[in-house]
């Protein structure tokens, strides 16, 4: 499937990412979005009864809430690094801080932390109505090199 | 259906609760007190990477929180609603495409006030894991789990 590989060189060239996104199914499962200011990308979990956890709450999925993390992660990196290749999720650590509520848009922001020839740190905050009002935050690392 | 096993209707109950593990397609293949294992076949939607068609690490995740908080129920001797306090995931190597994945799950410590789990994720051999993950839980006690949800999880009501 060289399709993606074209598509993902096709971004890097003119900065448009949203062909990427496009193609990954699990992005698009979960409905994530994104929004870029300048050099600052902002992604967004839409509001969608599919990603309720507890519907007696109701509650988005805590795993939705962290996929979307792991995800907002993956398309920052391959945004800011003109890579080729997807990264690899090595490991990630997720503290839960509040109930992501149904009925709501999720936000995230991410900020790499440290990036090596071969492996990035990323820490992911995620909130609803506030950026300092966290739902969630998260630590993750990635192989960059194929 | 399975009357002989109260663990595996309390968990199918639970997951069958859960509207995005259904939209994920899990199922509950065994419990007991002591474990419990999902299966997640595999699916297009879930692929993280179009190249080689791995599914992505957030579907593993879901599967793990999932994995651990239905072991948390089935851990108690009351219905509790125990938040997920963190979850902290070892992606050991890549899920083959195009087989189930199964989550066995344990909680091998519950206190008065925090549950912890830990949760294997593997394809047939658990000794071969794609990723490992434990998990704290916070119990909110009995008394303030809501009634409806305790009635679906016992069986008294329906979902």
């Amino acid at each position: 499937m060289a399709i993606f590989e074209d598509t993902l060189k096709q971004a890097n060239i003119d900065g448009d990412y949203r062909p990427v996104v496009d193609l990954i199914p699990y992005a698009k499962l979960i409905g994530l979005d994104f929004d870029r200011f300048g050099q600052d990308v902002i992604f967004k979990l839409p509001d969608n009864p599919d990603n309720i956890g507890n519907p007696i709450l109701p509650a988005v999925h805590g795993g939705v809430v962290g996929g979307f993390m792991e995800m907002a992660a993956v398309i920052h990196l391959v945004m800011m690094m003109d890579t080729p290749a997807m990264p690899k999720i090595v490991d990630f650590s997720l503290d839960y801080l509040r109930a992501a509520k149904g009925g709501r848009d999720t936000f995230a922001e991410c900020q790499v932390v440290r990036q090596g020839s071969r492996v990035a740190n990323v820490v992911i905050n995620a909130w609803q109505t506030r950026r300092e009002e966290s739902v969630a935050i998260a630590r993750a690392h990635f192989l960059l090199a194929p | 259906m399975h009357e002989e096993n109260p663990y595996l209707d309390r968990a199918a109950r639970f997951i069958s609760l859960l509207k995005h593990t259904q939209v994920l397609g899990m199922k509950i293949s065994d419990a007991s007190a002591d474990s419990l294992t999902i299966e997640l076949p595999y699916n297009i939607s879930h692929v993280g990477n179009p190249t080689t068609g791995v599914i992505h690490g957030g579907v593993l995740t879901t599967l793990m929180d999932t994995a651990c908080g239905t072991m948390v129920i089935n851990a108690l001797p009351e219905i509790e609603l125990c938040p997920t306090l963190d979850l902290r995931v070892d992606y050991v190597r890549a899920a083959e495409p195009n087989e189930s994945i199964f989550a066995l799950a344990q909680a091998y410590r519950v206190s008065r006030n925090v549950v912890f789990t830990r949760c294997t994720v593997h394809q047939g051999d658990v000794d071969k894991p794609v990723a490992n993950c434990v998990a704290t839980f916070m119990r909110i006690g009995s008394h303030l789990t809501p009634t409806s949800m305790k009635d679906v999880l016992l069986g008294k009501a329906g979902i």
